[in-house]
């Protein structure tokens, strides 16, 4: 009887100290702070970039408001505006969606729904994955020979190549295996329970692609290939080589129609007029780079603050 | 269940028969078997999963697979509407007649075989839609051409879900509880107006008065259905089921398991007087 009190007593009293374990535990508040300090650094220097930028093209915009926008390139520095690159960005977008994006989810769709798992089908995939990996300069070269050089000018007889549509492709190439990857991703984070629902009730293969795995993966796939999109418009290395115009000024004729300004005619691109004006000596070259990095953040910053709300919006739909 | 578990008596003649037998011996009426299957062997690439398994399914009864993990009854259960066709290496070997008909003939399209063996899973998965659209997605894919209101009614009353959902039919399904969400997947299930109904352990998810009314809904639904259970629950095989087949799982000299069917006969005579000890350690609660 006693022997059993004392022992239990003995027992709660070694419970309570387990419990209430040690008074001072270094490690954890260690890891925390540490996992914020590696937070904060990486937030200050995007603040000390953005602030460095938007200090730098201030006096630009307060000496000429939309007038860096909205002007074509000039050889004079007080004229010159950055909408023809705006332009050929947003056109070389527009082109990127068009071919690479139901080329990749279907790739994707068929490599995740419809391919037996094969050692051929794995060397694919790994493939992909490479492919990713290739610096974007080498997409630029592969651009410049192929589409430029080889299509363009070589099976369609145009005297230059160098065009939009030149630089839609190579951007097109360069981003397709990471949308084919990113829908994959998407498409494998549908739980099979779903699919075995839909097979189970007598739906082929595509009706339950159709109808219940790409609904549900339809967020994840959006909001990768629009990542995907915000790279494709900043890259600037492949469309150096593949023909976009690396110079302060040139024109297409008065009146173009946009066809041609796509098929026919010179282009460039904001971050190619970035690189470009950040080349040039006179002083007031310095503000309007500042200027034109702040227009593509902000652009990129409005695109990306719209897919998450749309995003949330399909999600939404998907609930139901 | 109190004296069905008893230890059954001796059958010497039974117990020197080490051969399963595949078509029963029972007191029942003799249905007609919709399902022969002769031989089956299922691999999932090298691993040999089931083997050599001979079953009749009859019409219009339960029948209930039980058997401890491993020992290939849902295996089996998704041989019956080429559900393993799903899975990268599956590999089914025998056959397995439907009507008369090899459901793994070269002819035979996997579709139309589970457009008219419908299939119950062991955790409830509605579509992320409305309680409306999850009726309606299969009879629509087949081609459904009649009033789908109706269809939606009917198949909600049959599984006993109607009075609970009627007013809420384009709320979303995953917003219902367990128990619903699983008597929304049988209305989805005998909506395309199936012959046979698979259940691959329905009950295994839900608390005890759910599974109360999936097993009183199994019973209503046999006068109609086909019905195949698998279930890890003995007494739920014992309550429901009017023939129980039961699997083991042997131990190869590499560890590999195989499943194999030990026992197959009525409900009654498989818990009151199994013939072979296996099952009735099984059955006893000895092992497993």
């Amino acid at each position: 009887m006693t022997a059993r009190t004392m022992g239990s007593r003995v027992t709660q009293e070694m419970l309570r100290r387990a419990l209430e374990g040690r008074r001072v535990n270094i490690v954890n508040p260690l890891v925390a702070l540490t996992l914020l300090i590696s937070l904060l650094a990486s937030l200050a220097i995007l603040v000390v970039l953005l602030w460095d930028v938007v200090a730098k093209s201030m006096p630009v915009w307060q000496e000429r408001g939309w007038s860096v926008i909205t002007n074509d390139l000039s050889p004079r520095p007080a004229e010159t505006g950055m909408i023809q690159g705006i332009f050929g960005s947003v056109m070389l977008t527009v082109i990127v969606v068009v071919l690479s994006f139901p080329l990749g989810v279907a790739a994707a769709i068929y490599l995740e729904e419809y391919a037996r798992d094969t050692r051929i089908t794995r060397l694919l995939v790994a493939n992909i994955r490479n492919l990713a990996g290739v610096p974007s300069i080498v997409y630029g070269l592969l651009g410049l020979s192929v589409f430029v050089k080889l299509i363009l000018e070589g099976v369609l007889g145009q005297i230059s190549g160098r065009t939009l549509i030149a630089g839609g492709l190579t951007l097109s190439m360069l981003v397709l295996s990471i949308m084919v990857i990113t829908t994959q991703e998407a498409l494998r984070a549908v739980p099979l329970a779903i699919r075995e629902a839909s097979f189970g009730v007598g739906a082929t293969p595509w009706q339950t692609i159709r109808h219940h795995v790409l609904p549900v993966a339809s967020p994840a796939i959006f909001t990768g290939s629009v990542l995907t999109l915000a790279r494709a418009f900043g890259e600037s290395a492949p469309l150096l080589l593949a023909g976009a115009v690396l110079s302060t000024f040139f024109a297409a004729p008065e009146g173009t129609p946009i066809t041609d300004l796509v098929l026919g005619e010179k282009y460039t691109a904001l971050p190619i007029i970035i690189y470009n004006w950040s080349r040039q000596p006179q002083q007031e070259y310095i503000a309007l780079t500042a200027a034109a990095i702040v227009a593509l953040l902000v652009i990129l910053l409005v695109v990306n603050t719209g897919t998450i709300l749309a995003r949330d919006a399909l999600e939404r739909r998907n609930r139901m | 269940m109190p004296t069905r578990l008893e230890p059954a008596p001796v059958m010497v003649e039974r117990m020197v028969s080490s051969d399963p037998a595949s078509s029963p011996s029972t007191s029942l009426e003799s249905a007609p078997v919709i399902f022969d299957i002769r031989g089956l062997n299922v691999y999932y690439r090298d691993f040999h999963a089931v083997a050599d398994t001979d079953l009749d399914i009859h019409q219009n009864e339960i029948t209930a697979l039980i058997g401890p993990s491993g020992c290939g009854k849902s295996t089996v259960l998704r041989c019956f509407n080429r559900m393993n066709d799903l899975i990268d290496g599956a590999r089914v070997e025998g056959r397995v007649l439907y009507h008369g008909i090899d459901l793994y003939g070269p002819a035979v399209d996997a579709v139309e075989v589970r457009r008219r063996i419908g299939m119950v899973f062991q955790k409830p998965n509605p579509f992320p839609k409305s309680i409306y659209d999850n009726i309606v997605f299969g009879p629509k894919v087949a081609g459904w051409k009649g009033n789908l209101d109706d269809l939606v009614e009917e198949s909600l009353r049959r599984a006993a879900l109607w009075d609970e959902v009627k007013d809420k039919l384009e709320s979303s399904a995953l917003d219902l509880s367990g128990g619903q969400q699983q008597r929304l997947c049988i209305a989805r299930a005998i909506a395309t107006s199936p012959d046979v109904v698979l259940m691959d352990e329905p009950c295994s998810a839900l608390d005890p008065i759910a599974t109360y009314r999936i097993e009183t809904l199994m019973r209503e639904l046999k006068e109609r259905y086909t019905i195949v259970v698998v279930t890890h629950n003995m007494q739920q095989a014992a309550r429901v089921s009017d023939r129980t087949a039961f699997f083991s799982v042997d131990v190869g000299t590499q560890g590999q398991r195989t499943g194999r069917l030990v026992e197959y006969d009525s409900t009654d005579q498989v818990f009151t007087a199994p013939s072979l000890k296996e099952t009735e350690d099984y059955i006893t609660g000895r092992f497993g």
